[in-house]
């Protein structure tokens, strides 16, 4: 007797299906889709103030790391180019003579990983620095020149990783006559430990970030749950699946994740636009090619998709927490 | 449509809101569930609708017995049931056509046909020209009348109403009785809770009482029987 109804119920949907085929299940899919998200949108264009102040706060806790990102890299540019313009400098003994320097400057030319090398004789060599170091009256009271010929070498371009500047100073320390040669490698060395450093901590504060970001849009999210109790129990009254009922507050996180995303690119564009000047004037003094790069298109794109994955585990977190156990049955009263 | 077989709903105290209840009712039939407050009339809507789940017994609504469904289904078996409250539960953030649209929202119809079948269960109740008012600007009748045709929009076979006509003056509860009436006849199984006695008396059908959680007249065990009227 019960299977009799069953039997017609089944019949009716299947005459549902004959009339409104796959083409077009999946179009209204697609339609309450975008009814969906126009209208979560539309609920945060509501309350400009509020969005606002989410978008901001997402924005601000997005902007810092990528800012210190971005800072990281064009200081790792700097390193970089410091690092191919590196020098090696190679200090005579005192008595070797100036035409025995002239040999090893050209035995040292002679070198395949040689770009070239100038030869500064002692003579010069005190002039520049009598004329530099401003210690004119102490150099007069000494006896002699205490400075050695010294050769400045330039690495090859292929050369000048630190293996092969490494490989050309045993070659150069290997010499007869020379007494000392010196790479200034070894700051170079502290900042890139410096920026590696620099680097974890950031990655370490971008995901704390990024977890207060899922932690605000949860609990707004929440909020947004609360306000719409009523409509939601009537969902589920009505039959509405637990994806059906998630729906607008999933895209309600991701918008939320958008506007944070556009704030903090704002937010990233003006800091550059205001430390532009200075920076520029630092980098003059340093006669440093230094730069701080923005986003580029794809960075841009890629922070507001990261922004919206955010915003939407952010939601989904809200509402796996709150939603999926608001079940309807409070509704119908004693 | 529904059959109910020694069911006991026993909440987590020691209190028992139905006692091994017995009945069922057959497609297009119209019956009354009736008893004092908290004899368990809403508690046996809400096994209907699988917002409860039985303590002991079986619980079948069209030929699937809602004991063993998973979670995950039971929105499907909601969307064959139609429900109207006392407070109607309208939403009054949208007009009267939304309000009526939703079950066939969450069912993923296509606007072509939502438009045709919301006009339809709105024609049905008589405010086809208000589906663009919002709920809040109609009276306690019309709103009533809303909720009956959100219940029906989706054509589902069962039809269940708690207090329909609570809040009603006698003339617009007749009106909503037969309504109800109506959908009885084209096959829809109706089951009203109610303790309006006047009312139903007059209609004359198939009662349900309810006694304490026990079901002390109505409850044939032979479905589909004869049994009718107190």
């Amino acid at each position: 007797m019960a299977s009799d109804p069953r039997r017609k119920a089944e019949s009716a949907r299947g005459a549902n299906k004959a009339r409104s085929p796959w083409r077009e299940q999946a179009e209204s899919y697609l339609t309450h889709h975008r009814k969906v998200a126009e209208d979560s949108a539309r609920r945060l264009w509501q309350t400009p103030v509020a969005s606002l102040m989410t978008w901001t706060v997402m924005g601000v806790a997005l902007a810092l790391p990528v800012a210190l990102l971005l800072l990281l890299t064009s200081l790792q540019g700097v390193s970089a180019g410091w690092e191919s313009s590196a020098r090696v400098t190679a200090y005579m003994e005192l008595d070797v003579s100036l035409d025995r320097a002239r040999v090893l400057a050209d035995d040292i030319s002679g070198d395949g990983r040689v770009a070239g090398v100038e030869l500064v004789d002692r003579e010069q060599a005190l002039t520049e620095f009598r004329a530099s170091s401003g210690l004119e009256d102490a150099l007069d009271y000494l006896e002699g020149n205490p400075l050695p010929h010294t050769l400045l070498i330039t690495p090859k371009e292929g050369a000048r990783s630190t293996e092969g500047v490494e490989g050309l100073v045993r070659f150069v320390e290997g010499m007869e006559g020379v007494e000392l040669v010196q790479v200034d490698l070894g700051w170079l060395q502290r900042l890139n430990a410096m920026t590696d450093l620099l680097a974890r901590a950031v990655w370490a504060l971008a995901i704390l970030l990024a977890a207060a970001v899922v932690l605000v849009i949860g609990n707004t999210v929440r909020l947004s749950i609360e306000s719409r109790r009523d409509e939601i129990l009537v969902a589920k009254l009505v039959g509405g699946t637990d994806s059906f009922v998630r729906r607008p507050f999933l895209y309600t996180g991701t918008w939320f994740g958008l506007g944070g995303g556009a704030v903090a690119l704002i937010l990233l564009q003006l800091s550059m636009w205001w430390l532009s000047g200075p920076i520029e004037r630092l980098a003059v003094l340093y006669r440093s090619d230094f730069s701080l790069d923005g986003l580029q298109i794809d960075g841009a794109l890629a922070l507001i998709i990261v922004a919206m994955l955010l915003g939407w585990l952010g939601a989904w977190v809200a509402v796996k927490r709150h939603l999926d156990d608001m079940e309807p049955g409070d509704i119908a009263g004693g | 449509m529904i059959e109910f077989h020694q069911v006991t709903k026993r909440y987590d105290s020691d209190h028992t809101a139905l006692r091994q209840v017995n009945f069922g009712l057959e497609r297009g039939e119209l019956a009354f569930l009736t008893g004092h407050s908290g004899a368990g009339k809403s508690t046996l809507l809400k096994l209907v609708m699988v917002m409860e789940r039985p303590s002991a017994g079986e619980v079948v609504v069209g030929g699937q017995v809602l004991n063993r469904l998973p979670r995950r289904q039971i929105p499907y078996i909601r969307r064959h049931i139609g429900v109207v409250f006392q407070n109607h539960q309208l939403l009054f953030d949208r007009t009267v056509f939304d309000n009526v649209a939703m079950p066939l929202e969450v069912m993923g119809a296509s606007p072509r046909d939502t438009g045709r079948r919301v006009r339809a269960a709105l024609d049905k109740v008589g405010l086809l020209k208000k589906e663009k008012m919002n709920p809040m600007q109609l009276s306690g009748g019309e709103q009533q009348r809303v909720g009956i045709a959100r219940a029906v929009v989706n054509k589902p076979p069962v039809l269940l109403a708690d207090e329909p006509t609570g809040n009603l003056d006698p003339e617009l509860s007749a009106d909503i009785m037969n309504l109800f009436g109506q959908f009885s006849q084209v096959g829809v199984t109706v089951l009203i809770a109610t303790h309006d006695i006047a009312l139903i008396n007059e209609m004359g059908r198939r009662t349900l009482t309810l006694d304490h959680g026990r079901l002390i007249a109505g409850g044939t065990s032979v479905i589909g029987g004869a049994a009718s009227g107190l």
